[in-house]
C-alpha cells in the first residue's frame, strides 16, 4: 500500500510534467523540448525563494508558477514565433526549442553554479499522518492536490472556456480559426504560458518531493515526459495524467517484484509493450486531436 | 599540450644531465644531488640541516573538489607554522592548484620533479588525479605522500608512493564490528550505487565486514547515483525490518535518501560509507540525520595532546575548526618532518627510505606507523547525535 503511494506521489508530478508538454504539442502539433529547462529552472528558483528570501513553500508554488509563465511567453517568443512562417516549422522549432533550454541552463548554472541545492532542512511542516502503516506526509498530500488541481482546473479550461474553445479551433486548424476572429498568436501564446507554467509548478513540487535540485534533473524527467506522453497517446491530456501516474507505479513495482536494478528496464519495456499493443497509444487517436 | 610534451623531455634531458655530473646549479640539485646541501649533521631531534628542505603540494584550490583542497591547504600552513618553531631543519612549501583537473595535475608534478625540484610531493587531492600522476613521480624517483587518497590501488602504483589517509577498506571492517558491539546489530539491509566505482568498492568492503561479523543481510537494493527519489527502495527495506541500514553512497544520495528514510519512519541507524563523512549532511538534513554512523579517519574530539594541539593552533590562525582533510594535510607534513629527520636528509631517496620506516609516530590522527606504504592508525566511529558527529561507545 505504501508502494502504491509513493508510486502516485512520483507519477503525479511526471503527469503534471506530461501535460504542459503534450498541450503544446496537441494545440499547435509542436514539440517544445524546453519544457525540461523550465522545469529545471523553476526548482532553482523555488528554492531561492524559500531558502534566500524565507517565502513560504506555500507561496513559492504560485510565484513559480507566474514565472513559468513568463517563460513560456520567452519560449514562444523566440523559439517559436521566428520561425512560424517556415515550412518546415516543426522541426525548426523543436531544434530552436532544444536552444533556448540550453541557454536557459546555462544562465542558471551562472547564477546557481554545478551544486545541488537544497531547502533548508526546517523549510517543511513535519506533520505526517500514519493510516494502516501508511505514512503519509502533509507535503505529499500537498503536492497530490496541487498536481490534480491544475490537472482538473486545465481540463476545465480547454473544454468549458472562450480561451479554450479558442485552443481547440487553433488546434482544429490554425488557418480557419483565424477566419473565425480568433487571434491566433494570442492564443499560442496562451498555450505556452500555460504549458510552462506547469511544467515549472512540476520542477518545484519535485524540488519539494526530493528536497534537492539538480542541474541534471530535467533531462531525467525530460525522457519520462516524453514516453508518458507518447503511450498516452501525443496531445491527449487525459492520457498524460494517466500515462504519468502508471510510470511512477510501474517503477515502484519494478522495484517491489524484480529489483532495483531493474527499474528503468521494466518500467519503460512496459510503457514500450503498450505502444506495441496500441501504438497510437492509449487516449490518442489518429485523426482527432483531443484537446 | 605542446606544453606537456616540451616538459616532459627537459625532464628527460634533466635527469640524464643530473646523473652525469654532481650538483652545479643548486636549482636543480634538490633532487638527487644534495649531499652537500641536504646531508645534515646529526640525527631526530638534533638534525640540522642548512638549506631549506623543498616540499610541493598539488592541492585542488580551484574546480569541484576546492572545499577539500583549501582545507589541506589550511592544514599545511598550520603545519608549517608549528614547525618553523623547531630547530635544525626549515621548509620551503610550494602550494600549486591542479583545478581538480588530472591533466593539470599532470603539469604540477612535471614542475615539482623537474623545474622546480623538491624532495617530496603532497598530494594530490582526488585518487584520480594521483592515479594519473603518481605513476610520473614513481618512473622519477620522487617519494609522493597522499594526504587524502582513499581509492583502492594507489601505494600499489610503486615503493615511491605513500598515504596517510585510511582507505575505506580499513574504515569500514571497524565501523561495521564497533556499530555490532555497541547496537548489537543482527540483520540489515545493504543500499548502494552500483554505478559510480567509490561506492561499490565501498558496498565490497561492507559485504566483507558484514560477513566477517557474522551479520546476516537480509536484503540488497541498488539506486544509481543520480537518484534522488528512494521512497520505493526504502519501503522495501522498511518492509525487512531490519536492526541497521548499511549504505555505501556519495552525499548527494545520502542526503535525501536519509530524510526519506526518517519520513516514512524507519529509525533504525543508518551506517554510511565514506561518502556520508561530511558536516553537510546535518546541515542539509537537519534532525533526520541523528541516528547516522560513520566511520572516519580522524577523531576531532580526541584528547591526545598532539590533536589539542593541532585544533588551538588552527583556531588560531584560521576562523573556524579543521575538518579531518585539514587534519591528515596537518599530520602529512608532520610525518615528512620526521622522515626527513630521521635520515638527517633532504635527498629523494633518503626520505623515501625513512618515510617507510616510520613507525609510532604521535599525531593528530592517533599512534601512526606506516606498513608497506599504507596508514596503520585507529579510525574512529562517529554517530550523529544532537546535529554533531560524536564517538560511538
Amino acid at each position: 500500500m505504501q508502494q502504491v503511494l509513493n508510486g502516485i506521489f512520483a507519477g503525479s508530478i511526471y503527469a503534471l510534467f506530461a501535460i504542459g508538454f503534450t498541450l503544446v504539442f496537441g494545440v499547435l502539433d509542436r514539440l517544445n523540448l524546453a519544457h525540461a529547462a523550465v522545469f529545471t529552472t523553476s526548482a532553482y528558483v523555488g528554492i531561492e525563494l524559500v531558502a534566500d528570501l524565507g517565502l513560504s513553500i506555500w507561496l513559492a508554488i504560485p510565484a513559480v508558477l507566474v514565472m513559468g509563465a513568463v517563460l513560456g511567453l520567452v519560449i514562444e517568443r523566440v523559439a517559436f514565433r521566428p520561425l512560424k512562417g517556415r515550412h518546415d516549422a516543426h522541426f525548426a522549432g523543436l531544434i530552436s526549442s532544444i536552444a533556448v533550454g540550453g541557454m536557459f541552463l546555462a544562465l542558471l548554472q551562472a547564477r546557481y553554479g554545478p551544486d545541488t541545492r537544497r531547502f533548508p532542512a526546517d523549510a517543511f511542516p513535519s506533520t505526517d499522518f500514519e493510516l494502516g502503516g501508511v505514512r503519509i506526509t502533509l507535503l505529499q498530500l500537498v503536492i497530490l492536490g496541487v498536481s490534480l488541481g491544475l490537472m482538473l482546473g486545465l481540463a476545465y479550461l480547454v473544454n468549458r472556456t472562450r480561451l479554450g474553445r479558442g485552443m481547440r479551433a487553433v488546434a482544429e486548424n490554425p488557418h480557419a480559426a483565424a477566419v473565425l476572429g480568433v487571434n491566433v498568436d494570442r492564443v499560442t501564446a496562451t498555450t505556452f504560458a500555460i504549458s510552462s507554467a506547469l511544467g515549472a509548478v512540476a520542477g518545484v513540487l519535485l524540488a519539494f518531493y526530493v528536497n534537492s535540485a539538480q542541474m541534471t534533473m530535467g533531462f531525467n524527467i525530460e525522457l519520462k515526459g516524453l514516453a508518458v506522453i507518447i503511450v498516452g497517446g501525443m496531445g491527449s491530456l487525459k492520457g498524460a495524467m494517466i500515462g504519468g501516474i502508471a510510470l511512477g507505479l510501474a517503477e515502484v513495482f519494478a522495484v517491489q517484484y524484480v529489483g532495483s536494478s531493474w527499474r528503468d528496464v521494466v518500467a519503460f519495456g512496459l510503457l514500450f509493450g503498450i505502444l506495441l499493443l496500441r501504438p497510437q497509444g492509449l487516449f490518442g487517436a489518429r485523426q482527432v486531436r483531443e484537446v | 599540450m605542446r606544453i606537456r610534451t616540451a616538459s616532459v623531455s627537459t625532464a628527460a634531458a634533466l635527469a640524464l644531465l643530473v646523473t652525469g655530473c654532481a650538483s652545479e646549479d643548486p636549482a636543480d640539485t634538490a633532487a638527487p644531488a644534495p649531499q652537500a646541501s641536504g646531508g645534515g649533521g646529526g640525527s631526530g631531534e638534533d638534525c640540522v640541516i642548512e638549506e631549506p628542505v623543498p616540499v610541493g603540494a598539488a592541492l585542488s584550490l580551484t574546480g569541484a573538489a576546492a572545499s577539500y583542497g583549501q582545507s589541506q591547504q589550511k592544514g599545511l600552513e598550520v603545519a608549517l607554522d608549528d614547525l618553523a618553531e623547531k630547530e635544525g631543519v626549515t621548509y620551503e612549501l610550494a602550494i600549486e592548484d591542479d583545478a581538480t583537473d588530472p591533466k593539470q595535475g599532470i603539469a604540477v608534478f612535471e614542475q615539482f620533479i623537474s623545474r622546480e625540484p623538491v624532495s617530496i610531493i603532497l598530494g594530490p587531492t582526488l585518487s584520480n588525479a594521483a592515479k594519473t600522476t603518481d605513476p610520473i613521480a614513481q618512473e622519477e624517483g620522487v617519494p609522493v605522500l597522499g594526504i587524502s587518497n582513499t581509492a583502492a590501488g594507489i601505494t600499489e602504483i610503486g615503493d615511491y608512493i605513500f598515504r596517510n589517509s585510511l582507505p575505506e577498506t580499513a574504515v569500514i571492517p571497524q565501523t561495521i564490528a564497533k556499530a555490532k558491539e555497541s547496537l548489537g546489530l543482527e540483520k540489515v539491509v545493504v543500499m548502494y550505487s552500483n554505478d559510480d566505482a567509490f561506492t561499490e568498492s565501498g558496498f565490497t568492503a561492507f559485504e566483507a565486514a558484514l560477513e566477517e561479523e557474522g551479520l546476516e543481510t537480509v536484503e540488497t537494493l541498488t539506486f544509481s547515483k543520480a537518484d534522488t527519489d528512494f521512497r520505493a527502495l526504502l519501503t522495501e527495506a522498511k518492509a525487512a525490518q531490519p536492526d541497521a541500514l548499511v549504505v555505501s553512497g556519495l552525499i548527494e544520495a545520502a542526503i535525501p535518501l536519509v530524510t526519506q528514510a526518517r519520513e516514512l519512519g524507519i529509525e533504525v541507524p543508518i551506517i554510511g560509507g565514506n561518502g556520508f563523512n561530511s558536516p553537510q549532511l546535518m546541515a542539509d538534513a537537519g534532525a533526520a540525520a541523528e541516528g547516522v554512523i560513520v566511520g572516519a579517519a580522524w577523531n576531532s574530539a580526541s584528547e591526545s595532546e598532539e590533536n589539542a594541539a593541532f585544533l588551538e593552533a588552527f583556531e588560531a590562525k584560521h576562523d573556524g575548526k579543521p575538518d579531518q582533510f585539514a587534519a591528515q594535510a596537518y599530520t602529512g607534513m608532520m610525518l615528512v618532518d620526521a622522515a626527513v629527520r630521521a635520515g638527517c636528509s633532504a635527498e629523494r631517496d633518503a626520505i623515501q627510505a625513512s618515510l617507510g620506516s616510520l613507525q609510532d609516530i604521535p599525531t593528530p590522527l592517533g599512534t601512526f606507523s606506516f606498513d608497506n606504504r599504507e596508514p596503520q592508525h585507529p579510525a574512529v566511529v562517529q554517530i550523529v547525535e544532537g546535529g554533531t558527529f560524536t564517538v560511538l561507545d
